[in-house]
């Protein structure tokens, strides 16, 4: 029994040292800004703050780092995620709640690596499996323009995540699995257009990020690109962007796309929800060569598989009956009676991704929260649908959601009541 | 004559056959939809499905306030408190959340020049005692638990005094007595000093009830639009006022 004692002793031994190596090890030391290569006045080029504004917007930086309110990219907020609460930290330049002592070598090493400025790991809610992407240039420029702003004193919120997720270290794993360290390579087999658009898609605007269903571990497996996926927390399904057969987009022209990111509306339907943000925020503002350079490399993505036949029971004509009724009732004034709706003005439902995309909350949700679309600079007034929540009951909206999605040119899956029972609960953030 | 016989023919069978076309509906679209008209009140749908076409409210449900005739600036801050987080309900939060400072500017112009009949919304039962309490807390306040009067800063005859003030008669029980409490729970707030927080508080729960009722009781007056900027001095400092008053 002496090796039993002897083995454990062995075993207890080796996990102290995994937990003192998981808390201590892997310590690393910042970069002052006086010991940084990039000295404090190539910083302050007005050429390179302008150039890292707009490469700030494209990224979207704000949609998250900015609280309801709150200042500018400031923090202050916590993003909800089905492991925890992750708190997010404050991009303005404050010394001591912000990004004041960082140099770009700490920024090169947060977006490009994923750890933080003393080699901690970062949970991936921030996307540097894409910002991965992001070459030296424009990732310098950014720090210049974020090292522009006021400084704005705000520490982050406390995070909520349980164990092991609460252990940085547990990323380890997480990061074999899902993170590819890389700038983005150039194909010179394709055009620069495509190249700029390959880039800004897969690098700086991280559209994968939504875009991909995430698995059990909240990560993006490689070959999912694009191919569209449930928002982790938010009840929305990001829809699949190929333009190809079977394809989210199928039908969609590279101008539809274009029109989408600029106005918030296009003939093939409109941005809603968090989309509706990331317009407003973010894709209104890149420039046309830009937008069109990202539809360009989207009308490459390869077409899809059909989905298989759906093995649901057979649909009860009596509900679709009362599907059509509460249509003609509510939505058939502006969407019109063969779902075509009106040019710039109400998105068509027929062939429409959102009212087919696999899961069917996006209509559903539509259809009890209602609103504006994006206001934009093309749109500066825009329409708005009102939402039914208060007027419709679980049956009549699963009813009229389940008539669209199958009306007319449409063929996705019926909704229940109790579907829409769960989406009425979902938070809105 | 045969070829003005001929002629008629032709004529004749062209109007048939335009009609027989309108009716068998070619082309469908034309003649099923009616065009949209390019109208503020056709783009705001997302508001006039609850607080009605004229910003009347919804009484019947005795929630969705009424928004006709409303101080402008009232209904603009009250949008940017949703959008700021100040004021919490989450459909405004949603619906709301990335309109632009010009088009709620327009959009509370047009709620603000509505003038339509109050319609007084259904009232849970309340004693009589209930409701002299809360009179009493309407027209002349609390003096010993220092609750100031509702008329001293929302009007003589609570139609609200511009510019920032609204008006609470022809507001539904529910809705006023939910934004009283919403005050206690930090759901609602407004520009620090927050005067309405601080009557709230002093507001015990009976009184809520109290206040809600006689508020939502009332007779509207003939005239009830807002009163004039400058014509009441308030008891508070309020922060939406430029924070006067005395500071009681």
């Amino acid at each position: 029994m002496k090796w039993l004692r002897r083995l454990a002793l062995w075993v207890v031994v080796l996990m102290v040292l995994l937990l003192v190596w998981l808390f201590f090890g892997g310590r690393h030391q910042p970069t002052s800004p006086a010991m940084s290569k990039f000295a404090a006045s190539t910083l302050r080029d007005p050429a390179l703050i302008a150039k890292g504004e707009y490469l700030v917007t494209v990224g979207d930086c704000a949609g998250c780092h900015t609280a309801q309110g709150g200042a500018a990219l400031a923090g202050g907020r916590a993003l909800a995620t089905p492991f925890g609460d992750i708190p997010v930290p404050n991009i303005t330049p404050d010394p001591e709640t912000g990004l004041g002592n960082w140099s770009f070598e700490d920024f090169w090493q947060a977006l490009h690596a994923g750890r933080g400025r003393h080699g901690e790991l970062f949970y991936p809610a921030f996307p540097y499996t894409s910002y991965t992407k992001v070459n030296r240039d424009d990732a310098l420029a950014m720090f210049a323009y974020l090292k522009s702003l006021p400084p704005i004193r705000q520490a982050a919120t406390a995070s909520s995540l349980a164990f092991p997720y609460s252990i940085r270290r547990s990323l380890l794993g997480w990061r074999a699995l899902y993170f590819k360290e890389g700038v983005f390579k150039p194909d010179p087999k394709r055009s620069p257009q495509w190249n700029r658009g390959a880039y800004l898609v897969q690098g700086p605007a991280h559209c994968n990020e939504c875009h991909a269903a995430r698995d059990s571990l909240g990560g993006t497996p490689q070959n999912e690109h694009l191919s569209g996926g449930q928002i982790p927390m938010q009840n929305w399904y990001a829809p699949d962007l190929s333009m190809q057969s079977n394809g989210g987009l199928q039908g969609w022209s590279e101008q539809d796309v274009v029109d989408l990111l600029q106005t918030g509306l296009s003939a093939k339907g409109a941005a809603f929800g968090p989309m509706a943000d990331v317009v407003v925020g973010s894709t209104q503002h890149i420039s046309r060569d830009d937008l069109q350079a990202m539809a360009t490399y989207l009308a490459s993505l390869p077409p899809r598989a059909a989905a298989a036949e759906q093995k649901s029971a057979p649909v009860a004509a009596a509900v679709i009956e009362q599907g059509e009724k509460v249509y003609s009732q509510h939505c058939a004034a502006c969407h019109r009676k063969d779902g075509s709706g009106v040019a710039g003005v109400y998105p068509p439902l027929d062939g429409n991704s959102s009212v087919t995309e696999p899961s069917g909350m996006n209509a559903t949700r539509m259809v009890l929260l209602g609103g504006f679309t994006p206001l934009t600079a093309a749109n500066p007034r825009p329409y708005s649908m009102p939402p039914f929540a208060q007027q419709l009951s679980d049956s009549e909206v699963s009813a009229v959601v389940s008539y669209i999605r199958r009306a007319w040119t449409n063929h996705a899956g019926v909704v229940r009541p109790e579907d829409v029972s769960r989406y009425r609960h979902t938070p809105i953030d | 004559m045969i070829r003005a016989q001929h002629r008629l023919a032709t004529f004749f069978g062209a109007t048939v056959l335009c009609a027989l076309v309108q009716l068998l509906g070619w082309p469908a679209r034309a003649a099923s939809a009616p065009a949209i008209p390019d109208t503020l009140q056709q783009r705001i749908a997302a508001c006039t499905s609850c607080h009605g076409v004229h910003g009347e409210g919804t009484p019947g449900s005795g929630y969705f306030p009424r928004l006709a005739g409303k101080p402008a600036a009232y209904l603009v801050r009250q949008m940017q408190n949703f959008q700021n987080g100040l004021r919490k309900y989450a459909p405004m939060e949603y619906t709301l959340r990335q309109l632009s400072p010009a088009y709620m500017q327009e959009i509370a112009g047009y709620f603000a020049a509505q003038q339509v009949p109050f319609t007084r919304s259904p009232l849970p039962p309340v004693s009589a005692a209930t409701l002299l309490r809360g009179e009493q807390l309407v027209s002349k306040g609390d003096a010993a638990r220092h609750i100031p009067a509702c008329a001293s800063c929302h009007g003589s005859q609570l139609t609200g005094v511009q510019p920032s003030t609204p008006g609470l008669v022809g507001l539904p029980y529910d809705y006023i007595s939910a934004q009283l409490g919403s005050w206690r729970t930090h759901t609602r707030a407004a520009l620090a000093p927050d005067c309405m927080a601080v009557v709230a508080n002093r507001l015990g729960a009976s009184d809520i009830t109290a206040v809600a009722a006689a508020l939502a009781s009332r007779q509207p007056p003939v005239d009830t639009k807002a009163q004039a900027a400058g014509s009441v001095t308030p008891p508070l400092p309020c922060g939406v006022l430029g924070a006067s008053g005395d500071g009681a």
